[in-house]
């Protein structure tokens, strides 16, 4: 009886099925000297200050509308390398697998991450493997890690300045719906997608045309929300941001209300977050607009000396309120 | 072809709310009386500090929160109860929104729920269904919540799981009712309403008559309300008319989908298969006459609740005595009012469920605060 190839225990133990899978699926797709040197450790070569980072991912499902989670974890360690203005060079990553898991399923995801490299010219040096019971892990879980060359200093989030500019590169909340409707099987008709992208490519942009930020963070998980508000009390002032200025599509829209959720609470995974001065923030939105397909790049709101450490949300009918962090894990709301 | 958008895109309008704000005032200013609006329902809270529609009116109109929260209204021992049923060896638990943040005095359900507990949130009740199937060998209880909004869909899976002969599905059930509610609320001496803001997603089942009573007995006016800012708005300004005029009348700014009547197959529904309880203990009111329901008799092979008796905790367990929710529930306080708010009580360390429920005053409270002279 023909069966779908799957990972077996034996393909985390060390011996033949492990080479044949690194061979085949991840040397395969990462091909580059430095990993297939196959030393205990990459050799680098790096000069200047480094920016170097972290992060595990665990996506559940691991194929959404605009991605997967091999896309998330390139783009996820690319990006927090990009929003410290570093240049992306190498990155490492690891591989929990657990037992059962479709090889076909592996090899999609694994391409999926060398696509998502070409972006940012980055490259995996080294990585490694493991295969768990079933039971013991969700399919699969990835940490990437990466360092960069940091090519301008003293971008921080405690570096927001009194009558800087907020921008926003794109509408909010798309990768936090786009997992919601696939995690819940929601069947609502809807074109709604990920923004899961690596942003090195405008960030690089921004820096040719010598447009120096203040702060840059990807609004990740906690959304826009956390940000601002880590923002707000890293740099001691006052955040306030225009409703009507925010761009949000129509799907986050009407997925937000009938969950009864905020889309500034959402989860992103290809939009960021910058302060600059405001005298240079619309030559930085026609910089994006331009050349980083970043159509919707908007001032949201500006840095202020008054109530610091908040961030005040203005209604467009002239009321504000606090944009507060969002808390605990996002629950539909019960009527 | 409409979309989610439609429901509310008209309904948020700057300039409409804005003339409406000026409407309002223009009333307002006829009258010297304060005029004390409660709005039973935790969503109209919410639509108040989420919007800040209260920066837009008068003084003289305030705001008095209501028992119109689901989860806030829930005793502790009714938690108690889902937690120990969820203790129950291949058992699953199931219930709405965040009914599992809530703290029971063992802890929270989400708390169980890392203990290894299996209990699962879900968004539309039918979802049991699918759960109950997929696991044939294990007991899946619904610990159904809700206001006579929800207790359709209560119904339905019910009659689902009779139909389809799913006999691993059980029901603890905890639907209560507003107008007993009111009435506690308006019986108190020291209650200060003299006008209601109605929910309106209990009276597209219930319809706008369960609210008559309230008008003829109180000699105040309701006013059936959407939960949009335009809504909102559109129904001070009628209530104010109403006050300013000396009327006290039932109306219904909700006119899009709620009618006086109300759904009416969906109320057979619910009387198929639940009758009104003797009495319900809510939190912070006490014991309420007929203000809840349960199954009818030819339903108790689903009564979890009866099955599991003998296990289930029976004492009452009343709040911590800092928590004020109590008063706050009945209208006599608000929030910050109370001297543990956003301090010894908030949402990630909550004393008391109105501070953990995304309905809760409490909790609207101190997510959205008040934002005076913000620039």
């Amino acid at each position: 009886m023909p069966t779908k190839k799957t990972i077996q225990l034996s393909h985390g133990g060390g011996g033949k099925e492990m080479d044949q899978l690194i061979h085949d699926v991840f040397f395969k797709a990462f091909d580059n000297p430095i990993l297939t040197a196959q030393e205990d450790a990459a050799k680098l070569n790096m000069c200047g200050h480094i920016a170097f980072t972290t992060d595990s991912f665990t996506v559940s499902p691991l194929f959404f509308a605009g991605g997967d989670i091999g896309k998330l974890a390139i783009a996820g360690t690319v990006n927090d390398l990009a929003m410290m203005a570093a240049q992306p060079e190498y990155l490492s990553c690891s591989f929990i697998i657990e037992e059962g898991f479709p090889l076909a399923d592996l090899t999609t995801i694994v391409n999926s991450m060398a696509t998502e490299l070409r972006k940012s010219g980055a490259r995996i040096v080294c990585g490694d493997t493991k295969v768990v019971p079933k039971g013991c892990a969700d399919g699969l879980f990835i940490n990437t890690s990466g360092v960069g060359r940091i090519l301008i200093p003293d971008i921080s989030a405690r570096n927001l300045q009194v009558s800087d500019a907020i921008i926003v590169s794109r509408d909010i909340g798309r990768h936090g719906a786009a997992i919601l409707m696939a995690r819940d099987g929601l069947s609502l008709e809807s074109e709604l997608y990920s923004d899961c992208d690596t942003l090195w490519p405008i960030i690089e942009q921004l820096l040719a045309a010598n447009i120096k930020m203040h702060a840059m963070r990807d609004a990740t998980r906690g959304g826009l929300s956390a940000v601002l508000n880590e923002w707000a009390k890293a740099s001691q002032v006052g955040i306030n941001v225009e409703e009507a200025s925010i761009p949000i599509c129509d799907e986050v829209k009407g997925l937000c209300e009938l969950f009864g959720f905020e889309p500034f609470d959402l989860a992103n995974e290809g939009t960021f977050v910058m302060a600059l001065p405001m005298d240079i923030a619309q030559a930085a939105i026609e910089v994006m607009q331009r050349y980083g397909h970043c159509e919707h790049a908007a001032i949201i709101g500006q840095v202020t000396a008054s109530h610091p450490g908040k961030v005040v949300l203005q209604t467009p009918w002239g009321s504000s309120r606090y944009l507060d962090l969002p808390q605990g894990e996002l629950l539909p709301r019960i009527c | 072809m409409m979309t989610l958008n439609d429901f509310y895109q008209g309904f948020r309008d700057p300039q409409t709310i804005g003339h409406l704000a000026t409407l309002i005032a223009q009333q307002a200013a006829k009258t010297n009386q304060q005029i004390n609006i409660m709005e039973v329902c935790g969503g109209h809270t919410h639509t108040i500090m989420k919007y800040g529609l209260l920066q837009l009116l008068p003084t003289n109109i305030r705001f008095i929160h209501g028992p119109g929260c689901p989860v806030c209204v829930m005793p502790k021992e009714r938690i108690d109860h889902a937690a120990t049923l969820a203790s129950q060896a291949d058992t699953i638990l199931v219930t709405l929104g965040d009914m599992i943040r809530v703290p029971g005095s063992m802890g929270s359900l989400a708390q169980f729920r890392s203990r290894g507990c299996d209990i699962r949130p879900i968004y539309d009740p039918l979802d049991t269904l699918v759960i109950a199937q997929d696991n044939p060998h294990k007991t899946v209880i619904f610990f159904a919540i809700g206001f006579e909004t929800s207790a359709p869909m209560t119904a339905a899976l019910l009659a689902q799981a009779e139909a389809l002969h799913i006999d691993n599905l059980l029901f603890h059930i905890n639907h209560v009712l507003v107008p007993p509610a009111i009435d506690a609320v308006m019986s108190d001496s020291r209650a200060q309403v003299n006008a209601f803001i109605g929910p309106a997603h209990v009276s597209v089942i219930s319809g706008s008559k369960i609210y008559q009573s309230t008008v003829d007995k109180y000699q105040t006016p309701v006013v059936v309300s959407g939960f949009e800012p335009v809504d909102v708005m559109e129904s001070i300004l009628r209530i104010v008319t109403q006050k300013v005029a000396g009327k006290a009348e039932l109306d219904n700014q909700y006119s899009r989908s709620v009618s006086y009547e109300g759904n009416l197959a969906a109320q057979q529904l619910v009387d198929k298969y639940f009758m009104v309880r003797d009495s319900f203990r809510w939190r912070g009111l006490g014991p309420i006459a007929k203000s809840a329901l349960t199954l009818r008799p030819e339903y108790h092979h689903r009564d979890a609740e009866r099955i599991y008796a003998k296990i289930l905790p029976t004492a009452e367990i009343d709040d911590h005595k800092a928590c004020m929710c109590g008063d706050i529930l009945r209208g006599l306080a608000n929030p910050k009012e109370c001297k543990v708010f956003g301090r010894g009580c908030s949402p990630q360390t909550p004393l008391g469920s109105c501070m953990v429920s995304s309905e809760g005053a409490c909790n609207a409270y101190y997510r959205y605060g008040e934002v005076i002279n913000a620039n």
